[in-house]
This record gives structure tokens, sequence and C-alpha cells, in this order.
């Protein structure tokens, strides 16, 4: 019974994911196709929707939550976000700004 | 030039690629010096082939260690990768002080081209090929000891890992006999390393070579990260682990996100050198900024990749030979993750002249001096572990303590050049190679010293020789001072980096002095290895069965010398930091366990070796364009792992009768020993068992 409970939990878990995950993905297509924004918001939009798509993976697939169990797995993501933050954010300020003085 | 069917056959291989023909057909002393390098390199590899073949040891050595999957044996095998890099960075190193000294208004000993060769050889071997294996060979030791493991979390990925570096070291090897290495130095930066300036081998060596080593450290990272989060014994939790695991924790992060900036970088300078693409060359839209802005990614995290296992290392020798716990046990994990975070917020002070303006100068100028703040809290913690301990002056006592001073020396000018303008005045000239060889010689070198001495009777079951092990300690430590002190003066009388020769006469005495100094490390290093010859004859009278002859406190001392493959006959529950040391005093650390069980290892496997043969091929075609190589060999690569994922019976189990039988065996080594006071640890008395230990 509580097997039973637990896997009805966990296929709606990765029903909600997979619907999810496959609206995103089909708004950033339908963004672009039927030109839903000016092209820099679209750019803007197919970006956002990009985040979302990656919480859902993390939150449905991944597993990632908030509980406990998960506490290490979370705190690794936000680690390697801040980091890959640093690098790019880091690169593209620095590439810009040398671009800006060679002009 | 070669053509047709040569071509096809050996590439761009010609009579004049090998040192010897070029010194037989120009006798030059520089041409000499390059074909007794190569001679070296081709008799070592005879001898050694020689040697093996003649005791017939090859079966043991490719199924007792090239194929395990052991992690000790895999961290033996790594420093003693090491080792031989070492040997041949330092007399690279002694050479090009000899050179600089003798190069006042005169030619000298080697040609600007050869010296070109000796300081990127120099750099990227001790980097990549010295200081790289040697920390992992040790954190490959000790660290799955430490937590209460019985191997790292993926056997097979470590071995792939060893042997792709050991690919990429005799890559480097290679270089000295065949063809000629790069000039561009240990950063090979472009437009010098791009086709239009070199279109020999020579960057191409440099390229491989450490893409090979930085894949295999990549993955390093991974195994060894993993293993920390998910092989820890019961009740081990982080906050109770050794600081080398933190250290070793922080430092395999490092490397899962500080190497991919690195081989993205020399992929896409290989990118610009064999299809013509243009991500750093001068013309059609290239921009060699960005190729310093991706290596220094890598490369700033990589030096505390470099200094953070030192760290560690020593905060387990002060403590033991302080007989007190660590001073300051959170203070310096803390201090360990904020040096991680931080080393990725500074990476542009290694190109404060490139032309950024001056606020983003000042943002990183400022980073990068934050760091000093936590290093000096391991200082200080440091040295409050000393205070009021009984501290015993063993050898890697004695290295930690030289590095202290000498490593607060360093932060010190670190902290000047963190200053953008006063980086502009001394960039680029000897203050920043004192500079850097005053963090990486105590900071690394010194650490892999002391955690050698310290964890050598751990893994082979003596001790090293203490005469010996002094003896290369005074020899390092004076060594040092007078290599690279003379250095800062220099630096700032103005004299660059990277010169082959000078016309200051005033820059002679230093140099002089300089040089000196690099003898004198020389005759350390051999020291070193007198020490291990001595310590081998005699190691009947020095051995430590017992497994604890420092009355140390972490897990690994609480099992025999050497330890069993699988480690602990019986993965222990953890209860407080220092967990071997509680145990002696409350007199069960000797205690057997209630019963015993089958232990499950992984299984030798050839496919390490292999993967590491046909890498060295890979890129050894790639050089050369021998394309048919390069092909076959990439081929193989994969073809290897396919047929890996084929193989179902990795595993082997140990039945837990044998389990029973070696550690009551060495119960019974335990209850004949006789326990021992510290001041006779560095004498045959000492068979690793502390006294009082086992009540
Ligand atoms: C053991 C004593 C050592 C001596 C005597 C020594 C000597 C030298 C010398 C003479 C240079 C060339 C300086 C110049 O450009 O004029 C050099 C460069 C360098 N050394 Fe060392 N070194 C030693 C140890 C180390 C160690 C332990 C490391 C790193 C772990 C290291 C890393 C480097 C690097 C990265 C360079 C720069 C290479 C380049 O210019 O691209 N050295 N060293
Ligand atoms: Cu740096």
């Amino acid at each position: 019974m509580d097997q039973q409970h637990a896997y009805r939990r966990q296929l709606r878990t990765y029903a909600i994911g997979f619907v999810s995950a496959l609206v995103l993905t089909c708004a950033a297509f339908a963004t672009v196709r039927f030109h839903l924004a000016p092209p820099q918001t679209a750019i803007g939009i197919v970006f956002a929707l990009g985040l979302v798509q990656i919480v859902v993976h993390f939150r449905f697939f991944l597993h990632i939550d908030l509980e406990r169990s998960a506490r290490d797995d979370l705190q690794l993501i936000l680690f390697s976000t801040l980091i890959t933050l640093l690098m790019v954010g880091g690169t593209l300020v620095i590439l810009a700004n040398l671009h800006h003085r060679m002009m | 030039m070669v053509h047709g069917a040569w071509f096809w056959l050996l590439g761009r291989i010609d009579l004049d690629s090998f040192a010897f023909v070029r010194a037989w057909r120009e006798p030059s002393l520089d041409r000499l010096i390059a074909a007794g390098a190569a001679a070296m390199v081709v008799l070592g590899a005879i001898a050694a082939f020689a040697i093996i073949t003649r005791m017939r040891k090859w079966r043991y050595l490719w199924e007792n260690w090239f194929t395990s999957l052991d992690h000790k044996k895999i961290g033996i095998l790594y420093i003693a990768l090491s080792g031989v890099m070492l040997t041949r960075a330092v007399i690279e190193a002694v050479l090009m002080r000899m050179q600089q000294a003798v190069a006042v208004n005169q030619p000298g000993i080697v040609k600007p081209e050869h010296f070109g060769e000796l300081f990127s050889t120099h750099g990227s071997i001790m980097i990549f090929f010295m200081a790289m294996p040697f920390l992992i060979g040790l954190i490959n030791y000790v660290m799955p000891l430490q937590i209460g493991a019985r191997d790292v979390a993926f056997p097979l990925l470590n071995s792939v890992s060893l042997w792709m570096t050991v690919g990429g070291a005799v890559l480097m090897m290679a270089s000295l006999v065949i063809g000629k290495f790069s000039t561009g130095g240990w950063s090979g930066y472009p437009p010098y390393t791009e086709m239009a300036f070199n279109s020999g081998v020579g960057p191409d060596y440099w390229i491989w070579a450490v893409t090979l080593s930085s894949l295999g450290t990549m993955m390093t990272g991974i195994n060894f990260a993993v293993t920390i989060y998910k092989s820890r014994a019961p009740g081990m939790h982080l906050f109770r682990m050794p600081l080398f695991c933190w250290t070793s924790l922080c430092v395999s992060i490092l490397m899962i996100f500080a190497m991919p900036p690195l081989t993205v970088a020399t992929a896409l300078l290989a990118l610009d050198r064999y299809l013509d693409f243009h991500f750093f060359t001068n013309d059609l839209g290239g921009n060699m900024m960005n190729y310093a802005n991706l290596f220094w990614l890598f490369g700033h995290p990589e030096v505390y990749i470099l200094i953070l296992p030192a760290f560690g290392v020593y905060s387990e020798v002060i403590s033991t030979f302080s007989s007190k716990r660590l001073y300051g046990y959170r203070s310096l994990v803390y201090a360990t993750m904020a040096i991680a975070v931080l080393s990725f917020t500074v990476w542009l002070h290694h190109f404060f002249t490139m032309g950024q303006n001056a606020d983003i100068n000042a943002f990183f100028g400022v980073a990068t001096m934050t760091i000093g703040i936590p290093t000096g809290v391991k200082v200080y913690d440091w040295i409050l572990t000393m205070y009021r301990g009984r501290v015993r002056f063993t050898v890697p006592m004695l290295f930690s303590i030289a590095f202290i001073v000498t490593f607060v020396i360093g932060g010190m000018s670190g902290i000047m050049l963190a200053v953008p303008p006063l980086d502009y005045v001394v960039h680029n000239t000897l203050f920043l190679v004192a500079h850097f060889h005053n963090m990486l010689i105590p900071g690394l070198l010194y650490g892999m010293i002391a955690g050698y001495q310290f964890w050598f009777p751990k893994a082979f079951g003596f001790r090293l020789d203490e005469r010996w092990g002094r003896i290369a300690f005074g020899c390092w430590v004076s060594g040092f001072y007078l290599a690279f002190m003379p250095l800062y003066v220099l630096g700032a009388m103005g004299m660059p980096r990277r010169m082959a020769g000078v016309f200051q006469s005033e820059y002679l005495p230093w140099l002089l002095v300089a040089a000196v100094g690099g003898f004198l490390v020389l005759a350390g290093l051999v020291a070193l290895f007198v020490q291990l010859w001595v310590s081998i004859r005699r190691r009947e009278e020095a051995s430590v069965p017992v497994g604890d002859p420092w009355d140390a406190r972490s897990l690994e001392w609480g099992i025999a010398a050497p330890p069993p493959e699988y480690n602990f006959a019986h993965i222990p529950d953890i209860e407080t930091r220092d967990p071997f040391y509680a145990a002696k005093e409350h007199g069960t650390a000797y205690d057997p366990p209630r019963h015993y069980d089958d232990i499950e290892m992984p299984k030798n496997s050839k496919v390490g070796p292999l993967l590491g043969i046909a890498g060295a091929a890979c890129a050894f075609g790639l050089v050369w364009y021998i394309w048919w190589l390069a092909a076959a060999a990439f081929v193989a690569i994969w073809g290897v792992v396919i047929a890996r994922s084929f193989v179902r019976d990795i595993y082997k189990t140990i039945p837990a009768a044998e389990v029973a039988r070696e550690h009551q065996r060495w119960l019974s080594q335990v209850a004949a020993a006789r326990g021992i006071p510290r001041e006779l640890e560095t004498t045959p008395a000492n068979q690793g068992l502390a006294e009082g230990a086992a009540a």
C-alpha cells in the first residue's frame, strides 16, 4: 500500500516535470517561430525560459529540493552557479572593457 | 621538408629532428648539451627496461602495479612519476642558473632558443608533471584512508587519470630526443605560439602534453570530490574530517572548475594551429587577449590547487609533532573554503598590464589582497598549534617550520605585486620569478616533501633516515634562499625574466649567488635520493609494522603499515575528530572487531595503461602530423572504452577468513611490540606503537 503510494507520487512528479519541460521548450520555439516579441526581447525570453527549464529539471528529474537530504547537492549546484557566473561574467566584463579601449 | 611516402609514414620527422643528429652535424656546446639530455632519456629508458627484464619483474609490475586499481598503488605511482620529472626540471633549473651566471656580456653555454626551451619545459614540468602528480598522488594515498574508505569512488577512472598524466609526461620526455619543445613558456601565449611565428613541433608538444594532463586532472577532481562526499565511514561528518581531507575536497572542486578553461584554451589554440582557425591570431578577427583570460581563469585557481594540499599536510604534521589537536580547526576549514572561492575572483592580476581600465585593475588588486586574510588566519593557527605543545623537530616538522617563515616572505611580495601600479614596474622581471618560487617552493614542494617523509612509513612499513633527511632539509632551505632572494634584487634592478643573457655587469654578483643556490637545491634533491637508498638498505631496523610511528591522530595510523589492500578489516564507526587518538586514550585502538565480513574490491584492469599508451600515441601522431598513427590511436582509445563497457565481472571478493587471518597476524605484532615514548621515535626502538596506546 505504502509502496504503491510512493510510486504514484513519483509518477506524478515525473509527469509534472515532463509536461512543464515540454511547455517551456515549446514556448521558447514559439516565441522565435511566430515572432511573438521583437528580437531583443525574444532573446531575453528564451534565456529566461532556459533558466526556468534548468530549475524544472533539477526539481522534478534530479530531485533537488530544499529538504535536508538534498542539501549537499543543492549547495554544490549553487556553488557551481556562483563559479560559472564569476568566470563567464568576469570574462565578459574584461573583454568588453578591452574591446572598448581598443576602439 | 619531407615528401611523399616518407611524409605519409613518418610525418614531419626527418633526420634533423633528432637531437643526436643535430649535435653530430654541428657539435657546439649548446647542441652537445641537448644531445646529452637526450642521451640521458634514452639511456635511462634502456637501463630501466634492462633492469626490469633482467630481474624478470615485468609481470610483477604489470599485475601488481600498472593495472592495479588500488588507490594506494596509484598514489605511489603518481609520486614516482613526480620524482622523475622533478629531477629533470631541477637539472634544467640549475642549467638556467648557470647560463645566466656566465652570460653577462657573453654568449654563455646555451643559445637563446635553447634557453627558451629550458624555461618552457622547466615551468611546464614543474607545474603539470611534478607538482600535480605529487599532490594527486599524496591525496590518492592518504585521503581514502583518512575518511575510512576502502578505495576512491571510481577506481578505474583513477587509473585512467594516472595513465593519461603518464602519457603527457612521456611526450615531454620524447621532446628531448626528437624535435624541439616550445619556447613559449609554461603559459604558451599566442600569437607567439601560433603558426605564423612558430610553425615547428614545439607548441604542439606543449599543447598535447598539457591537454592530456589537464583531462586526467579534471577526472581526478571529480573522483576525489565524489569520494569525499559519498564514501566516508559512518559517523565521519564533514566537520570530523582531518584538515588534509578538507583541503583535498577544496582542491578537487577547484580542479573540476579550473581545468576546463585550460583544456578549452589549448583546444582552441590547437584549432588555430591545425585547422587554420583564428581564435588568437593577429589577423582575421583573432583576439589573443581572450587566451590570456582563459589561461589565467585556470592559472590562478591552479596555484591554489598547488598550495592547498600542502596546507593540509602542514596541518597534520604540525598537530602530530606538537602532540596537540589542531588549533582553530573550524577557522582553518572556513579559511580553506574562503581561499577556494576567492581564487576564482583574482585571475586578472596576471595581466594587469594588458590594457583594461584602472577600475577593473583596482577591483582585482583589492580582491587579490583579500586572500591574504584567510591565509594569515592559517599561519596563526599553525603557530598557535605549536604553542605550548611538545614540539619534536623531525624532518617533516622542520620543513613545516621553514615553510611558515619563508611563505610569509613570499606572501608579502605577493601583496606588493597585487598593487597594479607597482606591478607595472616589476611585471615580467625576476621580481615576479622570485615571488612565485617563493610561494611554490615552500607552499608546494616543502609540503610535498614533508608529506612524503610523514606518510612514507605508513606506505612502506619503515621510516626514512633522519640524518639524510636533515641534510636534505639544510640544502633545500639554504639553497632556496640563496637562489631566490637575489632575484628580488635583480628584479627591482630591472632584469627581465626569460633572458638568456644580459649586458649589465652589476647583475653579475647576484646571479652568481643565485647559481650557488641552484647547486645547493640540486644537492638537496640528491640528498633525498640518498636518503631513500639508505633507508631501503636499513629498512629492517627502521621498520614500524604496527603502523603508528609518530603517535598520530587520524584513522590511517590505526592500521598496519603497509596497510592491506582493503585498508580496514572492519570499517570503523567515527564519533569524534581525531578518532584514532581518542581510541588510543581509551585504550581501544587495537581492539579486534566483533566479526569479519567478506570484502569486495575492484579487479585489476588494463584499461588505464592502454588508454595512456593510446593517448600518448595519438598526441605524438598529432605533433608530427603522422595522421595514420593519430587516427589509429584515437580509434583505439574509444575501442578500449567500448570494450570495457562489456566487462561485467569487475569485482573480486576477499573472504572473511582471509581478512581475519591477516588482521590477527597484525594484532599479534601489535601485542608483541613495545610502546615507546616520543623521545625514541627516531630510533630503532620505534616499531610503530605509541606508549600507552595499547592498554
Ligand atoms: C628547485 C629549485 C628551482 C629553481 C632553481 C628554479 C629556477 C627557475 C629559473 C631559473 C627559471 C627561469 C627564470 C627566468 O625566466 O629567467 C624558472 C622559471 C619557472 N619555474 Fe622554477 N625553479 C625551481 C623550482 C620550481 C618549482 C618547484 C616550480 C613549480 C612548482 C617552478 C616553476 C617555474 C615556472 C612556472 C617558471 C616559469 C617558466 C616560464 O617562464 O614560462 N620552479 N625557475
Ligand atoms: Cu594568481
